[in-house]
């Protein structure tokens, strides 16, 4: 999906403040010069009104309306053993991914900005997996990573294992894949803000007698951490509401948050299925709202908050 | 220059390496002649692409996705064009309000908005058929139909537009004939994401698709659920080289829009 969040360093909505700037210049009268605007914009703010935005809020309604208007589901999480357990896997498991995904993105990002004759290459193999859908990429570790897979396989060959490794449904499959789909959320916020920096920065940092590891750590480092922060909160968020791929590869007992909801939407327990959506949505806006202030966030998520 | 020495190639190609090496898999074993998955396969075979065109199980959901991205293109576009078109002229409060809603399923975890809508659209006997669909795919394609049209907006210098005001062309001309083909890249892209982003989607067609629309995700998650035979692998492909191909046409329209803008 948010192929648009990733790109959004300079977000739409600072282009539109200068449009507006410029149409308010307009002799004409205030009613008029608004109503064609609203007018434009209204099928598809109706569109969503109904189809999306009344749809979600009605059903997480149902968290203090279901069977009595209470919050006693609320109040019934603080005992809850499942959910806690859910709850605490799926933020481990996005603190997991998120290292990881540093962790693996950062020299690519580095590597991308800093090699002219490689780049395009470095891009495409990037932009391959991105534009791959979620479900293709999860089969594909489902092949890597069976019992018969290639993993196993090869290391069988090379007389590494005597028995073929459990790695599919475990909470490592999981890690992995997630990993690997999110890297490139992670990998184009940094090459951005690395692509940002001044080069003559480095250059007079060298020219001062830094080595070059020095120059890295004090100069290049420091100034790529917006692009880290802006790379980190898209990962951790997205990783969050993960599905699809923990169903696929992941351990049976080792369930995210939106397993759980679904679970719970198949048993038509929609109270409790609305108060998880509740708390994940809530999980996700507030830190989406706590890291919102620290430079670079501003500009990942621009255009969904300003 | 500087930090690549101490970031030794290798590592990188190693990382490159993990993130390539699964879709290249799943290519690879979409050719093979063995009936389960083994790597390298024993001998080429188009077995599986004929297991896949051959059967009706397989086509009717293709054609279904095909058939629901289409008219989600055609519906988030048009929506989400005239959107941008007027959200870019709205005072400061309302845009933000507007933009907000357009733009929040994009942040909104995806099983949440496909539980609300599942929840909405079984009262209206919308579960199970491809209208369903349709809509709950537009309010996740327009997200992106909306911030590609926005950016060529703003991307377009004022003085034209004012200059065919001036020159005694109406409103509504200047538009169709200024406005519109200057945009008409940002407007491309935007449809491009819209018809991947239905055709690649399963969370909402989980819940939506019931026995009476199945798109081709879930027959794919369904046939997982069963088995692994490499009929999966050669769809993979088949979407991967789709995608792929679209994508690639995206993104090339939108770097020659952004050097046209610079330029």
């Amino acid at each position: 999906m948010s192929e648009a969040v990733a790109h959004s360093e300079r977000g739409p909505l600072a282009r539109i403040r200068v449009m507006s700037g410029r149409d308010a210049r307009a002799p004409k009268d205030v009613a008029s010069r608004h109503a064609v605007p609203l007018l434009l914009a209204a099928p598809l703010l109706l569109f969503m009104l109904v189809f999306y935005a009344l749809p979600v809020a009605t059903m997480l309604m149902r968290s203090v309306s279901d069977p009595v208007w209470s919050l006693s589901h609320y109040a019934g999480l603080a005992d809850d053993a499942v959910f806690q357990k859910v709850f605490w896997n799926t933020l481990y498991t996005s603190v997991i991914v998120t290292l990881g995904a540093l962790l693996l993105g950062y020299p690519v990002a580095l590597a991308l900005v800093r090699t002219r004759r490689w780049a395009p290459l470095i891009l495409i193999l990037i932009l391959l997996p991105f534009w791959t859908s979620v479900l293709v990429r999860s089969y594909a570790w489902m092949v890597l990573m069976g019992r018969h897979g290639l993993i196993n396989e090869a290391l069988l060959a090379a007389g590494l294992l005597e028995r073929p490794l459990r790695i599919l449904n475990t909470p490592l499959a999981t890690q992995i894949a997630m990993v690997h789909i999110l890297l490139p959320y992670m990998i184009l916020p940094i090459a951005n803000a690395l692509r940002q920096i001044d080069p003559s920065l480095a250059r007079a940092a060298s020219g001062l007698g830094a080595t070059p590891f020095r120059t890295f750590r004090q100069v290049i480092l420091p100034l790529s951490m917006p692009g880290v922060a802006a790379g980190v909160l898209l990962v951790f968020v997205l990783a969050l509401g993960f599905y699809i791929t923990p169903a696929m590869v992941g351990g049976p007992r080792e369930i995210t948050l939106s397993m759980l909801i679904a679970q719970q939407v198949d048993q038509l327990n929609w109270g409790y299925a609305a108060t998880l959506s509740a708390v994940l949505l809530a999980t996700a806006l507030a830190i989406i709202a706590a890291c919102y202030r620290l430079p670079g966030i501003g500009n990942a998520f621009r255009m969904n908050t300003r | 220059m500087t930090a690549t020495r101490f970031l030794p190639a290798a590592v990188v190609g190693l990382i490159l390496l993990f993130l390539a090496f699964p879709i290249v898999v799943v290519v690879v074993v979409s050719f093979s002649s063995a009936t389960y998955l083994t790597f390298p396969p024993p001998a080429f075979d188009l077995r599986w692409y004929s297991a896949y065109f051959g059967s009706e199980d397989w086509l009717r959901p293709t054609w279904l996705s095909l058939w629901v991205a289409a008219a989600t293109v055609v519906l988030a576009t048009l929506l989400g064009t005239l959107a941008a078109l007027g959200i870019a002229r709205l005072p400061r409060a309302l845009r933000i309000v507007a933009a907000g809603l357009i733009l929040s399923p994009l942040i909104v975890p995806v099983i949440v908005v496909a539980i609300g809508i599942y929840y909405a659209f079984s009262r209206y006997g919308l579960v199970g058929s491809p209208i369903g669909l349709v809509l709950a795919h537009t309010c996740l394609a327009v997200p992106f139909v909306v911030t590609s049209v926005s950016a060529s907006l703003a991307g377009i210098d004022p003085r034209l537009e004012q200059a065919a005001l001036s020159l005694g062309a109406t409103p509504g001309g200047t538009f169709f004939q200024v406005t519109l083909p200057l945009i008409r890249p940002g407007v491309l892209v935007g449809a491009l994401f819209a018809f991947i982003t239905s055709f690649d989607e399963l969370v909402v067609a989980l819940f939506l698709s019931g026995s009476g629309a199945v798109t081709l995700p879930r027959r794919m998650w369904d046939d997982l659920r069963f088995q692994i035979d490499p009929t999966i692998a050669a769809v993979s492909t088949l979407t991967i080289v789709l995608t792929v191909l679209l994508m690639g046409c995206a993104h090339l329209l939108r770097r020659r829009a952004e050097r046209i803008r610079t330029a």
